[in-house]
């Protein structure tokens, strides 16, 4: 018998079917991938399974757990299953963990609650249970709030309370979505070690995830059940034409085609830039120490890292919207510097930004039309009303947007369309520079596929110049003709895109290649390659910032920063560049701190 | 925190400076003065009458006389209640003002709370909308109606409860003042507490504790509580200054002889150091339950106490 049965689920919200007709499977100890863009319906169907749809949704159909029916059922004969023998953990361990409660106090309540301990020995049944997710230092951290932690900790702390109970089932709703990448790699790292016979329900958008962790596959669209089978066979044979799409449109850190670099005169110039912050306690935290770097004309740099790494505040000071504290940066022979405001209107209009969110980037209360038109306004005021509708219905065209857009709210647009709008408004000035922001991040991969191609065919067209900061090594490698690594304010490696993914030469790029989910399932993930989170910018490490995870480091690591400096066709920062070799994986790391298991 | 709470003290006293020197214009400006009577007095006895309280001064020699005063801890004499000090009216008249106060603010945190949070649990309920209804209904209605309605309906005609104060015996004589001040906190707390608390329960967090089947009993108690109240909690300060003018006019109506009385009486007497006295002393309780309500802050929300 299956430990889970789902039949003809069916969801919906008045009128609107967000779930239609889902039947499957989960058997004991199994481990099951659903996957699927936004919108088709995978999170609502892992949330009905313990009853958590809010009270609006109409639920039908049949969800069968180890024999006993759970659809529809009242809160008390779920409240037996919740937690106890279904575990959940949510994607936004910030959001998902009660910020008032101790963390100590929020699992104990789960134990106590399934009398699977009394008062006296919960608490060292929680602490126990905090030491197996790896948290350094359990009995402190019992009495810790969420806010005290890391994301990754509290990821840790999240999946700490699903597994309390040892379920029979455990469902992760994108649990690695909000982390980065070398964090997501030991959060899934960590469920597949934990987990052991508990069978696993993963839901996710990537598939370089689910790729190496689930022997079986669902494919989701539109709330509808597209595809099912054993991911080998999924991957490898599609039957679907969407799940043909969404496998094409998955882009690999380790194939595929790649931009040739490109040797056009240099059009920005950064040098030694430096950006830092004072906090409510005025402690200074250096977002951005000593970067130089340069842009040339026709060319896609893109700035890789994760959080804390300061490439959103180097380009930020770059555009004048924070001051940039020393360094300078000259594009066309004359300085940039100064707040935004005061800075000439060629400079203005010559540097364009596209957000992350698109949908929060854009006004709600304006037309698309007043929207991308808004720029012309400032920087040609004189342009008659009529001049501007046809300016910004040429740019609309451009972006693959026809003039039924004119007259819409960015309420009215999907993410790519209020996407391509934002794009369209940055790029109606004909910049030459254009600094895209994580533009992409917020996109299913279709779309982001879509985007992208946009992007190089204006840039051939127009000889644009892009800055691209992504913390998705997948997505650099399709779209850059160089990379800049930054860690901790710092660059730590700069190269041409063929080099730095066939050959990265700093340990961090190295780690970063390695922890990146490639969405195939025959090459097998690659274990944490790091261990621990960035620490924070307020108490940077001394020496080189990365030797407290660095499997290499040496003395000299400890003691000294390193300066950039040419190896083997990268600008590194790395002391040991010379003596180590990457390609074998990186020696001596031990992924998760789970002792006496 | 302690840098933070010096902090807020010492940035009471402009504040406070503020409050004493326009309710100084205030009452000087108002016409009549505290000596002026039915009955004229000769003008050479005005005259010295006058010029034994200083009345004869220029109004900023007065208000010099007054500051140095009070910056001796000194309210002066009260010039209608002969042979008493405003500090001794004070004394005499807040006891039972703080007692009718601090009843009134448990009945309306106790009730209000309550009934917000069972409105919220049964959202959109028969009980959700009468609720509500009620609130709506005992904001809108001022204190000056609501009292002798309460009075002639549970004094005058059900007989139920005493109508006034002197003459009444035992707890019975706090009842319908303390209802008609706690009302309208009653009324806007449980506005407060029900959408904070749908709030609440509409957050991740709490989606969190559902899914580990904690019953909706320690998901109220343990989980949403706290957060919930925190609205409640910012209009602790405003909630307190309401009470405070509420009593000035309930005290009236039930002739209870507490501050308030002593301040309206002030007021209609032109006894300038008494009325003064009074906003003072007011609105350093204000200003001192305010400062104690933020501290209250960081002891509720974990993050806010790092600051």
């Amino acid at each position: 018998m299956s430990l889970l049965e789902v039949k003809h689920l069916n969801i919906r919200y008045n009128d609107v079917a967000v779930v239609n007709g889902v039947s499957f499977k989960v058997s004991r100890g199994e481990s099951v991938g659903i996957v699927g863009e936004s919108g088709s319906g995978k999170s609502q169907t892992a949330l009905s399974l313990l009853g958590l749809l809010p009270g609006n949704a109409k639920l039908t159909g049949s969800i069968i757990f180890d024999g006993e029916e759970l659809a529809n059922k009242s809160n008390k004969k779920l409240d037996r299953v919740r937690g106890r023998r279904i575990g959940i953990v949510f994607q936004d361990p910030m959001q998902a963990l009660n910020p008032y409660l101790r963390i100590g106090q929020q699992l104990r309540l789960v134990l106590l609650q399934h009398e699977l301990a009394n008062n006296k020995d919960a608490d060292a049944k929680v602490i126990a249970m905090l030491q197996r997710v790896g948290l350094p230092d359990p009995e402190r951290q019992f009495r810790a709030y969420p806010h005290e932690l890391s994301g990754g900790m509290r990821q840790r702390v999240m999946i700490a309370s699903a597994l309390i109970c040892e379920p029979d089932l455990l469902i992760a709703d994108e649990p690695t979505t909000a982390l980065d990448v070398t964090v997501q790699a030991q959060i899934l790292d960590l469920l597949e070690e934990l987990r052991d016979d508990t069978a696993l329900l993963l839901i996710t958008h990537d598939l370089g995830i689910v790729a190496g962790r689930c022997e079986r596959l669902l494919v989701l669209e539109a709330g509808k059940l597209i595809e099912s089978g054993a991911t080998t066979s999924v991957f490898s044979s599609p039957e679907n034409p969407h799940t043909r799409k969404l496998l094409a449109a998955a882009l690999r850190t380790d194939r595929g085609e790649i931009q040739e670099p490109n040797n056009g005169k240099t059009v920005l110039g950064v040098e030694g830039a430096s950006v830092s912050f004072r906090n409510a306690a005025k402690d200074q935290l250096v977002a951005v120490a000593d970067v130089s770097l340069s842009l040339r004309k026709g060319e896609t740099l893109a700035i890789v890292g994760e959080s804390g790494s300061g490439k959103s505040s180097l380009v930020r000071a770059l555009l004048g919207l924070i001051p940039m504290r020393a360094g300078r940066a000259v594009y066309a022979g004359e300085a940039l510097e100064g707040p935004v405001q005061s800075r000439a209107a060629s400079q203005r209009r010559d540097l364009q930004l596209v957000f992350q969110d698109p949908v929060s980037a854009l006004n709600p209360s304006l037309r698309v039309s007043a929207i991308v038109g808004e720029p012309l306004l400032v920087h040609q005021a004189k342009l008659s009303r009529a001049g501007r509708s046809e300016r910004v219905i040429a740019i609309l065209k451009k972006v693959g947007l026809d003039e039924s857009y004119l007259r819409r709210y960015p309420h009215q647009l999907s993410g790519g369309q209020a996407q391509r709008v934002a794009i369209a408004r940055a790029l109606i000035l004909e910049p030459k520079i254009l600094i895209c922001d994580e533009a992409v991040n917020a996109l299913d991969g279709t779309v982001r596929q879509q985007v992208l191609e946009l992007l190089k065919n204006v840039q051939r067209e127009s000889g644009l110049s892009i800055i691209f900061i992504s913390h998705d090594l997948a997505v650099v490698r399709s779209i850059s003709h160089r990379v800049a690594v930054m860690y901790l304010g710092r660059l730590v490696e700069i190269a041409d895109t063929a080099k730095l993914f066939s050959k990265p030469s700093h340990p961090y790029t190295k780690a970063l290649l390695d922890a990146s989910p490639v969405p195939d399932p025959r090459v097998a993930p690659v274990r944490a390659p790091l261990r621990g989170e960035t620490p924070s910018p307020l108490t940077p490490p001394s020496g080189c910032a990365f030797h407290p995870r660095c499997a290499f480091a040496a003395n000299i690591c400890v003691e000294k920063k390193p300066a950039l400096r040419d190896a083997d066709g990268s600008r590194v920062a790395c002391h040991r560049v010379d003596e180590i070799d990457l390609r074998i994986s990186m020696p001596g790391v031990k992924t998760t701190a789970s002792p006496g298991r | 925190m302690l840098r933070y709470t010096l902090l807020r003290v010492l940035g009471a006293i402009p504040t406070l400076l503020l409050v004493v020197v326009l309710a100084f214009l205030m009452v000087h400006a108002a016409p009549g003065g505290p000596f002026d009577d039915e009955r004229v007095l000769p003008v050479d006895v005005a005259a010295n009458i006058q010029a034994a309280y200083h009345l004869d001064e220029p109004l900023p020699a007065q208000f010099a006389r007054y500051l140095s005063g009070l910056l001796h801890g000194d309210l002066g004499p009260s010039y209608r209640y002969r042979d008493y000090t405003v500090a001794e009216l004070i004394r005499s008249g807040f006891p039972l003002s703080l007692r009718l106060g601090v009843l009134a603010m448990a009945l309306a945190l106790l009730v209000g709370i309550s009934s917000g949070i069972v409105a919220a649990l049964r959202q959109g309920s028969m009980l959700d909308r009468m609720v509500m209804f009620f609130a709506v209904t005992g904001i809108s209605i001022p204190v000056f109606v609501v009292a002798p309605l309460l009075v002639l309906l549970f004094a005058v005609n059900l007989q139920w409860l005493p109508a006034g104060w002197s003459g009444a015996s035992g707890a019975a004589k706090y009842i319908l003042p303390v209802i008609t001040l706690a009302l309208p906190q009653i009324a806007y707390i449980a506005r407060l507490t029900r959408a904070s608390m749908i709030d609440v329960l509409g957050t991740d967090f709490i989606r969190t504790a559902r899914a580990q089947g904690l019953g909706t009993k320690v998901i109220i108690r343990v989980h949403a509580f706290k957060p919930a109240i925190m609205p409640v909690l910012s209009y602790l300060g405003p909630a307190i200054a309401a009470i405070l003018t509420g009593s000035v006019v309930v005290e009236e109506v039930f002739g209870i002889p507490g501050l308030g009385q002593f301040f309206v009486r002030g007021a209609l007497n032109r006894d300038y150091t008494l009325v003064l006295g009074i906003v003072i002393f007011y609105a350093t309780l204000i200003i001192a339950l305010n400062l104690a309500v933020d501290l209250l802050y960081g002891v509720i929300d974990p993050r806010v106490r790092q600051r």
